[in-house]
Parts: C-alpha cells; structure tokens; sequence
C-alpha cells in the first residue's frame, strides 16, 4: 500500500497514456503517430544507452544488438508461444520476455568485456552486436534473411509511452540512490572508486545488464509496432544512431537524451523533402550542435534544473 | 546533481535557447511544408526505394524507369484526363524507414496506388501498411512468394523465386541434357537460398542428381575451398544462385582451379559488373532473367532506345525495366478502373491479362503474382545473348 501511494503520480500517469492513446489514434493521422511511437522507442533506447555510456562511461557500441535480441524474442514468443492469448495477457509477456532476453545476452556480454575499458569496451561491444545480428541472420527458425513477420500488432502509443515512462522512472530513481552514485563514482575514475570499496565490475555489469533490459523491451515494442523485423534494421549503424542521441542529449543527462531522441527522430523525418541531401543535411546539423553544445544539448545536467537556464552553462 | 557554478556565459546561453526554438519549429515547419496535400487535377502515385544505402542500385534503376514510363503516360495526355504526379520516398535500404516512407506517402501525399519495393524484405516491411489503408502496392521485383501473402491488395510485377529456380532447372536437364549438379548457395541471402531449394526440387523430379551442396555468404572473396570439393564431385554444370559480384568471383576461381563446367545463375547476375570482374571466366554461363535486350519485340526496342537517350547511353538492367512495367501496368489498372479509389484500383490489378510489358506478357493470377515467360541468357564473349523464352 506504501509502494502504491509512493508510486502515485507515476501510476497515474502510466495508466493516462491509453486514453491519450485513444485520443490521438482518434484525431492524429497515423504517419504522425507512427513518428510519436519512434520517439518514445528511440527514447527508451537513448536513456538505457545513456545508463551505460553516460551515467556509469562504459562506452558500448552494441545496443542494436540488444535491442535485436529484444525483438526476435519477444516475436519468436508471440508467434509461437503465446499466439491466441488476448492482448492484455500477451503485451506483457512478450515485453519480458524480450527484455529478459536482452538482459542475459547484456550479462553474457558484460561479464568478459566489462573488464575492458575505453577504446577496447567500445570495440568488442561492436563485435557482440555484429555476431548478435550475424547469428539471427542465419537462424532459419527466426526467418534469416528473409526476416520475421507476421507478428500482432500488440504495441501502440499507450503501451510504448507507458513503458517509456517505467524505463525513465526506473532509471531515474536509481541514478538518484546509493546505486547511481556509485555507477557515476565509476565513470569519474574507476581507481578511486574501487579504493572506496566500490565493486566496480559488478556496477558496470548491473548497469550493463540494466541497459540491455530496456534495449530489449525497446526491440520487443518495435517488433509488434512494425509487425515485421529484419536484420538490417539493427545493424551497426542503429547503435550509433543510438550513441549520437545519447552523446547530442549530454552524456549522463537522461532529460537531454529523451530531448534528443525526439529531435533525431523528428528531424530524419522532417528533412525528407530533401531526397538524397537528406542524410548530408542531418550530418552537418549533427555537426553543428556539436560544434555549438561540445557538452551536448543539457551536459550532464537535467532539464528540471531550472536555474541552468540562467546561471550555468554546461562544461 | 550538483555541479559547482561555472562562469557565466550568458552567449552560450542565449545560442543555446536560440538552438533549441529552432530545433523545435524547424521540424514542425518542415513537416507542414511537405505534408501539403496535392491538388485535385492530378493522380498522385508513391514510389518508396532504396535510393541510398547497400542496396542503392535498385532504388535508383527502379525510379529511372518509374520516371520514364511517367513522362510517357503525361505525354499521352495523363490518366482520366488528369496529370499524373509520382512522390518518391528513399527508404535507405532499411526495413523501418520503409514503413516511414510508405505511411508518409499515404497520409501525407495522399497517394492512389504504391510502387516498391525491390527488396522482397522492404516489400514485406511496407505491405501491411498499405493493406491495412486499402492503398494498392505493386512491388516491381520482389520475387519472394511471401510479399503478396500479406493481403489482397499487394501485387508484383515480376515472377517468384519457385518459377525461376525450377525453370532453370527444367532448361539444364531439358535443353542442356546435363544430369548431374553442383550448387554453391549464399546461406546468407533468402533469395539465393530460394534458388537453389527449387532448384534441387525439380532437378531431382527430373531424374537428374546433384552430386555436391556447398555454401558461401554474401562479402565472401575466397570460395577455392568450396569450389575444390565440388570439382572432386566432377558435376556436369554449378548452381550459382547469389548476387553479381560474388557470383563473378566465383567463376574466376573455378576457372583458376580447372573446374570448366558451365555454371547456372538466376536474375541476380544480371549487371554490367558481371562481365567487368569476371572477364572471359564468366562465358558459357546461363542464367535466368526478367528480359533480354536482343528480344526483337517492339517494345523492348523502343523502351531501350528511349531509356539511353534519358540516362547518358546507359544499358537499362532488369530494374529499371521492371520499374517502367509497374508504373505501366498501374497506369493502366488505373485507366480500366476509370477511378482513383483504392478497391476499384486493386480489383482492375487484380484483373490484369495479358498486359503487353516490355519484360514480357503480364497476366496477375489468383495469388496477385505476375505469370510472365522469364528467359535464359548466356554469357557469350563478355555479352548476354539471348538462349529461349520459357512461358510460365
């Protein structure tokens, strides 16, 4: 009873994303809330990345491959597991599934290269992405190369914002304990940390594992949104896509990644009318605001720390 | 979290609110500005393609004879007495931004009809889109038989992997009265991996034996090892059912290696690049293709002659082809359906017969696939020389 009366607002607000959704599949044309619906994917995707890269500075380059683990599972388990079952009972299978499916794929990940640091993190985390997607690819079972179908359409705007908002609160709140000042005593310098009786490894493995979580919840919601996965869509391109929101936002800022993913995504859609330019213009306006916001839009600060505005600057 | 206060840089400040306003109206601005909705006096049709990315060249072959088929439509006079207007969107070679693409099109541009996609994966990405808005998608070359599963009203305008890997089959035992084989799949590639399943299926129908199975994947440049074990089987002809540019290798070396059996390939060796990396190694190959530009049909002709006047001389592959009978053979759905509704559209595709393609003569079965003859080339002297015609 403590917990729900705790939990209040949050519960409130998960449960107002189905009348939004309602409200909005009602009066928006689908191919607007197709882009919402990315934005709150891609926006899962940068917050959980930027536990990883940002808040604890594991730079991982493989968050496509979680996120592919996320959505083959989760659609192996509704076409052939949980085929039938009404949406209430299967959306939350699935999403686990996924997830936990993730999950384990990040701790079989971390658990050897998490004592890596650095430039070599960042590339053996590619690699594991590279094998992730190279290893569904030639999986007959999943669809291979002809890639994987025929999934119900279980995610919507309600489900996919209400597990945005779990991903953001979850994360939230764990940054702001004991566990999150550890994750970042990590990154400012993992030798100190350690000297304070931190367990290093097994931080960055938690937070690791955390991020491939909700990279997998990610995968599962655009599995059933698009109704159709392919190995190209998680390639390493996807991780990168992932780690400029994260890096754009402000490495360690989750508002600043949520800022960022919605700007991304909106702008790869915006900029359509510029046919082949399309992907120079997003590059230089990329360029651009690193040039302007080295730090990121936010830094490493939260939008809610409204004095900012006014008297700091991010470094 | 609490950081100490740095010195004030209110320039910074103020570039940053600046960057941020326009982060926020750009976007929307942009988006209002190409959702405009078109006007009534045209027929608006979409195109979504691979325009970029790995698989750029069928993107862009595609819209060059979506392009021209278009000024010939406009130059008749358009289509119920309107002007015809194609929207094209770039999917970058990505299932995703092909949903993207294709929802764009229908919501925003308020298209009549869709063509593409190439990549049967793209097609199957996009089609239950536009079945679920009733939008009628014509896809010009997805040949995997699962695209038109996804509803009634996705058409393609080629014929389906079972037809050319059977096909091929039936000539190399019929025409070529050979009788034992050898394939080299690309495990990596649904379309290859189709291929050769039918392949074997009615090769082995036909009483003939394949003596050796091996695999390569799509990026390979070393196959020696494959092409030794298969020459220790001395088959009398090699499956190669991949993409150009592996395939063109593979002749090299199985030449390098004295393996001179003729090889056996489907659409996919069909580009320039074949002959360019393999050289004289690639002659005395056959394989099956959407159309050949030595057939004496007046259409092909003329498709030809008009396609290297637009695109600087250039030969048309069997995309750029395809990409003009599908913008035709909508045009004329159109026309027959003397309506830009969706069902009277799909039910006038759906009754396509006999409709004179320069790939051939399309007739759209129950199944919404094209019956249309494929033929079979050979690589004589660096050229694709025309073998036969097969109908369907």
């Amino acid at each position: 009873m403590e917990l729900l009366k705790r939990n209040a607002v949050p519960l409130l607000l998960v449960a107002a994303q189905w009348p939004v959704g309602w409200l909005l599949s009602q009066t928006v044309n689908s191919y607007y809330l197709q882009i919402i619906v990315y934005i709150g994917i891609n926006a899962m995707l940068a917050v959980s990345l930027n536990l990883i890269n940002g808040i604890t500075g594991q730079f991982s380059l493989g968050h496509a491959g979680f996120m592919a683990v996320g959505a083959y599972v989760s659609a192996a388990c509704s076409l052939f597991l949980v085929n039938g079952w009404p949406a209430a009972l299967a959306l939350p299978a699935i999403l686990l599934a996924g997830g936990l499916a993730a999950a384990l794929a990040g701790l079989v990940v971390g658990l050897p290269t998490l004592r890596l640091r650095g430039d070599y993190l960042a590339i053996t985390t590619l690699g594991f992405g590279e094998i992730i997607r190279v290893v569904i690819l030639n999986t007959a079972a999943v669809g291979g190369a002809r890639g994987l179908g025929g999934m119900p359409p279980l995610s919507d705007f309600a489900s996919v914002y209400a597990c945005t908002i779990v991903c953001v609160l979850v994360i939230w709140r764990l940054v702001h304990s004991p566990l999150g000042k550890a994750f970042t005593a990590v990154r400012e310098d993992e030798i100190a940390a350690a000297a304070m009786g931190i367990d290093t490894t097994r931080y960055k493995i938690t937070a690791f594992v955390l991020g491939a979580f909700w990279a997998g919840v990610a995968g599962a919601l655009f599995a059933h949104f698009i109704g159709y996965i392919h190995t190209n869509s998680f390639t390493f391109l996807k991780s990168v896509e992932v780690v400029v929101m994260v890096v754009l936002g402000g490495m360690g800022s989750i508002s600043g990644a949520i800022i960022a993913a919605a700007v991304l995504t909106v702008l790869t859609e915006a900029l359509r009318f510029l046919a082949d330019y399309r992907m120079i213009i997003y590059s230089v306006l990329l360029i651009v605001m690193m040039l302007t916001r080295p730090g990121g839009l936010l830094g490493r600060h939260e939008i809610t720390q409204w004095r900012f505005w006014s008297s700091r600057t991010a470094r | 979290m609490a950081h100490p206060i740095s010195a004030r840089r209110s320039t910074t400040v103020s570039v940053f609110a600046l960057l941020c306003a326009l982060l926020c109206v750009l976007p929307c601005v942009l988006l209002c500005v190409t959702g405009c909705k078109g006007k009534t006096d045209e027929i608006v049709i979409g195109e979504f393609g691979s325009l970029t990315g790995g698989t750029a060249t069928f993107g862009t072959s595609t819209h060059a004879g979506v392009l021209q088929a278009l000024d010939e439509i406009n130059a008749r006079g358009g289509l119920l007495g309107k002007k015809v207007k194609v929207v094209t969107e770039d999917d970058q070679s990505k299932p995703e931004e092909a949903v993207s693409a294709v929802l764009k099109l229908i919501k925003q541009n308020n298209v009549v009809a869709v063509i593409g996609e190439v990549a049967s994966s793209r097609s199957l990405a996009a089609a239950p889109q536009c079945q679920r808005n009733k939008i009628p998608m014509l896809s010009p070359a997805s040949t995997n038989p699962k695209v038109t599963e996804a509803g009634d009203y996705i058409f393609r305008a080629c014929f389906i992997d079972p037809f050319q890997g059977s096909t091929m089959a039936k000539f190399a035992v019929n025409s070529l009265k050979l009788k034992r084989f050898a394939i080299l799949t690309d495990t990596k590639n649904d379309y290859s991996v189709g291929l050769a399943q039918y392949f074997r299926e009615t090769a082995k129908k036909l009483g003939a034996e394949i003596v050796a199975e091996e695999s390569y994947s799509e990026g390979d440049i070393e196959f020696k090892a494959q092409l030794t074990s298969i020459k220790t089987k001395s088959p009398e002809a090699v499956f190669v059912p991949g993409y150009y540019t592996e395939c063109a290798l593979i002749a090299r070396q199985a030449k390098e290696l004295g393996l001179t059996v003729p090889l056996l390939g489907g659409d996919g060796w069909d580009s320039p690049k074949t002959t360019e990396i393999g050289g004289a190694a690639v002659d005395g190959t056959y394989f099956t293709n959407h159309y050949s530009e030595q057939e004496n049909r007046p259409e092909v002709k003329k498709f030809i002659d008009t396609y290297k006047q637009r695109n600087a001389g250039k030969v048309p592959d069997a995309m750029a082809v395809l990409g003009y009978d599908s913008m035709m053979m909508m045009a004329d759905a159109i026309t027959r359906a003397g309506s830009t509704e969706g069902p009277k559209i799909r039910d006038a595709l759906a009754a396509t017969k006999n409709f004179a393609a320069v790939s051939g003569t399309i007739t759209i079965d129950a199944q919404r696939n094209a019956q249309k003859s494929i033929v079979v080339l050979k690589i004589d002297a660096g050229r694709f020389t025309f073998v036969e015609s097969v109908a369907p």
